[in-house]
């Protein structure tokens, strides 16, 4: 056994699955509020790549515009120009502002947003019974397969009003996959939890990603959560959100809490928080206020 | 979970709760009592107590009301008439609540006719509605309806309106059509609304019934000349015209044991088509 902390866990060093689509790329992308006189600008000319079978985390003061850009990958809301593309297709563009939401492309909401009044499996069977993919009996089989897989045994046949909110997070994210999707798009997911939940979350959504190299879109505005967690973390400027810096963090996965005290992982925080801190800085002269 | 029921009905009676509802029934019994007969306790008569009939006298005459078949009739009646009127109202009251809180277009028609017309007291309905309807019966079930109408499609559009459009969305990503996300994700998240609805409805149903029996003199029954045949509010109407106070004040206890026992049935109605916001 190696003395890599990281070999300390059982991860399999690469995984079994193969590495899915769902790379996107974000080009030239703006979105603007209001009319052209009186508008906001809330995406300004913003490029950057998702790479396929990755963590991409999106760092940057609350309402800078992370989440416009995931509303517009998922569906939920037009661009005013630009592309973005998903693998070789185009979700959106000149021609069509607005992508369909589609099965391919699920969101992990901030709060939450398992359906109160299913029970956790028909959460989780829902997507694939919606769309016909599977059976009633073959979708139940299949997420008492995963939910025992994210340690999720026993509380199938609670409602999400009965676990806790850390255990919710997980639940939904085993929901998302259920649907085989090319990318997850989770928008600060972890916002609400405290910093002990949180720490727990994060090694269990790495633990999802290693078994199952969905491609993951991470929107925080927590430095540490998103250097921790990312292949890539892509720094953005205040409202008009553009990126400001993109990092390919070095630190290798698999990785647990241990690379937190790591020099390099120290390293990393000097390099990028200076930057992320400016443009708190410039978030909080313009008066955008924590939501 | 039938089990867990049935257990949970048993253990009511050795709860604190159950006793210190016991206990605030009787203690509100004895001053009554005394109360009432505070001319031949005291030699004063207290104000206002001093004139109801004591409890005891209207036990009395409930142990003689319920064992006249007229009396159940008038029970029977009103309960009939709430029954038709709450029934209508859900049915008509529910499909028009989410209608119009799905369509833009059908809440901006429908919404200013019925906010003009939701003020209106039922009450005020009665003589319209008499001419209206082509039988004394119908005229008061249609009032009867009107006081849970309102209240049920008020509560369903606040309900619908207030869904998370995170829901939406993540049905709508997970691949959902129109027709899903009403039955799946409107109906039961507008469902906690409907319920609460429903019991105020109900409650305003039994105020609205009586008022009318009082009204429109019981009722085809009542213009028949039956004494008591014509509802609980003719009843009582009638006891105060004949005089009877032990009997006005035995007709105001039924009505209310009738409320409490529509509210109960409600609410466990309501808790079983939402389990989820039981706890444990």
């Amino acid at each position: 056994m190696s003395l890599h902390p990281a070999a300390t866990r059982d991860y399999p060093a690469v995984s079994t699955q193969p590495i899915r689509k769902g790379g996107v790329r974000i080009a030239d992308v703006v979105k603007a509020y209001g009319t052209k006189e009186a508008g906001i600008l809330a995406v300004d000319h913003c490029t950057f790549d998702v790479p396929p079978g990755e963590i991409t985390v999106v760092v940057g003061p609350s309402g800078c515009g992370k989440t416009t850009l995931l509303n517009a990958i998922a569906g939920f809301h037009s661009i005013s120009a630009g592309t973005i593309h998903l693998d070789d297709e185009l979700l959106c563009g000149p021609q069509r502002l607005k992508a369909p939401p589609g099965p391919d492309r699920i969101v992990v909401f901030q709060n939450g947003a398992l359906f109160p009044w299913k029970t956790n499996i028909e959460n989780v069977t829902f997507g694939p019974i919606m769309q016909g993919a599977l059976s009633r009996a073959e979708a139940y089989d299949k997420a008492r397969h995963m939910m025992a897989d994210a340690g999720l045994r026993g509380i199938e046949h609670n409602y999400p009003g009965e676990i806790s909110s850390g255990v919710r997070r997980r639940v939904e994210i085993v929901r998302a996959l259920m649907n085989d999707p090319k990318i997850l798009l989770l928008d600060e997911p972890y916002r609400a939890l405290d910093s002990l939940t949180k720490s727990v979350m994060h090694e269990a959504l790495l633990e999802i990603f290693y078994k199952n190299r969905v491609t993951i879109f991470f929107i925080t505005h927590d430095l540490e959560e998103a250097i921790f967690l990312g292949h890539r973390v892509v720094i953005m400027t205040t409202r008009p959100c553009r990126p400001k810096k993109i990092l390919d963090i070095d630190i290798p996965h698999p990785r647990d809490y241990s690379v937190l005290t790591t020099k390099r992982f120290r390293e990393l925080m000097d390099e990028t928080a200076a930057a992320v801190h400016e443009e708190a800085i410039k978030a909080f002269a313009a008066g955008e206020k924590e939501r | 979970m039938a089990k867990a029921v049935a257990l949970k009905a048993f253990n009511v009676i050795g709860r604190d709760d159950f006793w210190r509802g016991a206990l605030s029934i009787a203690v509100f019994l004895v001053f009554w009592e005394i109360g009432s007969r505070s001319h031949a306790l005291f030699g004063v008569a207290f104000p206002w107590v001093s004139q109801i009939p004591a409890p005891s006298a209207v036990l009395r005459e409930l142990v003689i009301l319920v064992q006249e078949p007229s009396f159940w009739m008038s029970a029977l009646l009103s309960t009939l008439r709430v029954f038709e009127g709450f029934f209508a109202a859900m049915v008509i009251g529910i499909p028009l609540g989410l209608a119009m809180a799905v369509s833009r277009t059908f809440y901006g028609i429908t919404f200013p006719v019925f906010e003009v017309l939701r003020p209106i007291p039922p009450l005020a309905w009665v003589p319209a509605s008499i001419i209206f309807w082509p039988t004394q019966e119908l005229s008061i079930a249609f009032v009867t309806f009107l006081g849970a109408f309102f209240t049920i499609v008020i509560n369903v559009i606040g309900g619908a309106q207030a869904i998370d459009v995170r829901y939406f969305q993540a049905a709508r990503s997970m691949g959902s059509s129109t027709w899903d996300i009403f039955r799946r994700i409107i109906l039961p998240a507008t469902l906690p609304s409907i319920v609460v609805g429903a019991t105020v409805g109900v409650g305003i149903t039994w105020a609205v019934v009586v008022a009318a029996e009082m009204i429109s003199g019981g009722g085809s029954a009542g213009s028949m000349g039956g004494a008591a045949g014509g509802g609980l509010g003719f009843f009582i109407w009638n006891s105060y015209v004949g005089g009877s106070y032990t009997q006005i004040v035995a007709g105001m206890i039924s009505i209310g044991i009738a409320g409490y026992i529509s509210s109960a049935v409600l609410r466990k109605v309501g808790k079983w088509v939402t389990p989820w916001l039981s706890e444990g």
